[in-house]
């Protein structure tokens, strides 16, 4: 019995490892390869909804720095802040960070991605710039990804700059209103994202 | 008009009395949320519908229209570089500005860019900014959305100084050409249908992510702002320690 289980266990331990997603560690590689795994399996007419969603989660949680994403749009509020209640924020924050997420790239359609270069600004990160060209629904986009290399085995992705827009600067003010509004209470914003997450 | 002019005359202190107030810092916040809240009711009700109406064109009409519509900003960019100081800048959109007017056929077309003269748009809000004017003030316009203290001002200056509103806004005669203040109103409305248009899919999506859409559209203007005034995308370099 013990032995049995002893199996299951390796069994299980091999299967997702084999499921996790590796890429390159050069971050204009890294990019290049992630979006286009992105963009294959989101222009797959035979995924579902849900498989696209599923999809999109695991990727995320593999190559985004979520945990840092969090901390950063709390701006100096993360200093301030219990471990308890950091953690409590942070686990919210995860959730609605991949609905939001999986909410913005589902109905995603297939279109032309290409890296134009690569911007090594520190040994910590890299910009990485690409575009997405013009269809239909949309002009040409250009992106920027913020890629996080302070471990050069494990690049993180941290902040999508659109267009010139950073993703993160714009979340970060967006909880900076609600905390202001709420004498910097923490719990209304964690529950403002618990509304988000269960709607 | 004597209350049009103290309204310039208040915003033009607020602007450049303010240099050191962060934009982030809202001077009227419950109003200018009450008119977010006016002008997204607008746009569901009239812009939203005709945008995506607009967006079924043939993509030649849509294109010649952004197309037409550039060109015509253009000529508000022209003056604007050259106070900027920027001369082969306002060489580029001068030439951009004759080339698509005569070969693009009144700017329908966009010969020019294939030709390498790209017209970058400038306003006398991008000018002050340029010149080291604060935003002042966070507000937003009924129908115009999100600006600042700085880019209201600079809204007023652009119609002194775009040569297009002044043969049309002001209906005043330059090289023998004339227009009248319904051609203002009707390449300016284009204009807003067209930028709605491109944005369709992102602005839906920003609505049904968002948990406080008023901010986000105050931290996606703020951005735009900077950007254009600095000539360059933002780098968002304030991630402090956790970079470290």
């Amino acid at each position: 019995m013990r032995k049995l289980s002893l199996i299951l266990v390796i069994f299980s331990l091999l299967t997702n490892a084999s499921n996790a997603t590796t890429y390159s560690t050069e971050p204009q590689q890294f990019i290049n390869e992630l979006a286009k795994d992105l963009i294959g399996k989101l222009s797959d007419k035979n995924l579902t909804k849900e498989q696209k969603e599923s999809f999109i989660e695991k990727i995320a949680i593999e190559n985004v720095d979520i945990n840092a994403l969090g901390l950063y749009t709390l701006g100096e509020l993360r200093n301030s802040l219990d471990e308890n209640t950091k953690a409590k924020y942070q686990k919210t924050f995860e959730k609605y960070f991949l609905k939001n997420l999986t909410s913005r790239l589902t109905d995603y359609s297939s279109n032309k991605f290409e890296i134009i270069g690569a911007d090594k600004k520190s040994a910590n990160y890299t910009i990485v710039k690409t575009k997405i060209a013009q269809s239909e629904k949309q002009p040409e986009v250009k992106i920027d990804w913020r890629v996080y290399t302070k471990n050069p085995e494990k690049p993180l992705v941290r902040d999508l700059i659109v267009e010139g827009l950073s993703l993160a600067r714009t979340q970060k003010e967006e909880f900076a209103s609600i905390l202001n509004s709420n004498n910097s209470d923490i719990n209304i914003l964690i529950s403002r994202l618990e509304e988000f997450v269960n709607k | 008009m004597k209350l049009s002019k103290h309204i310039i005359v208040m915003v033009v202190i607020a602007s450049f009395f303010s240099t050191q107030i962060k934009a982030a810092e809202e001077c009227f916040e419950g109003t200018s949320r009450a008119i977010f809240k006016f002008n997204m009711m607008l746009d569901k009700a009239v812009i939203g519908p005709i945008s995506r109406g607009y967006n079924k064109l043939p993509e030649p009409v849509k294109e010649g229209t952004s197309n037409f519509t550039s060109n015509v900003a253009t000529l508000l960019s022209i003056p604007n570089h050259v106070f900027q100081g920027n001369f082969k800048d306002a060489g580029n959109a001068t030439a951009s500005f004759l080339i698509n007017t005569s070969i693009g056929i009144v700017g329908l077309g966009n010969p020019a860019e294939k030709l390498g003269f790209e017209a970058q748009q400038e306003d006398v809000g991008q000018t002050l900014g340029a010149y080291g004017v604060g935003p002042g003030c966070y507000l937003v316009l009924p129908v115009l959305g999100p600006s600042t203290a700085r880019d209201t001002v600079g809204m007023i200056a652009d119609s002194f100084v775009d040569p297009f509103a002044h043969i049309t806004w002001r209906e005043k005669e330059l090289l023998g050409i004339s227009g009248n203040q319904v051609d203002y109103i009707g390449v300016r409305s284009v204009t807003a249908v067209d930028f709605r248009a491109d944005n369709d899919t992102n602005l839906t999506s920003l609505e049904t992510n968002s948990i406080d859409l008023y901010a986000s559209y105050k931290s996606l203007y703020l951005q735009s702002r900077e950007n254009k005034i600095k000539n360059s995308s933002s780098e968002n370099d304030d991630w402090g320690n956790l970079d470290n």
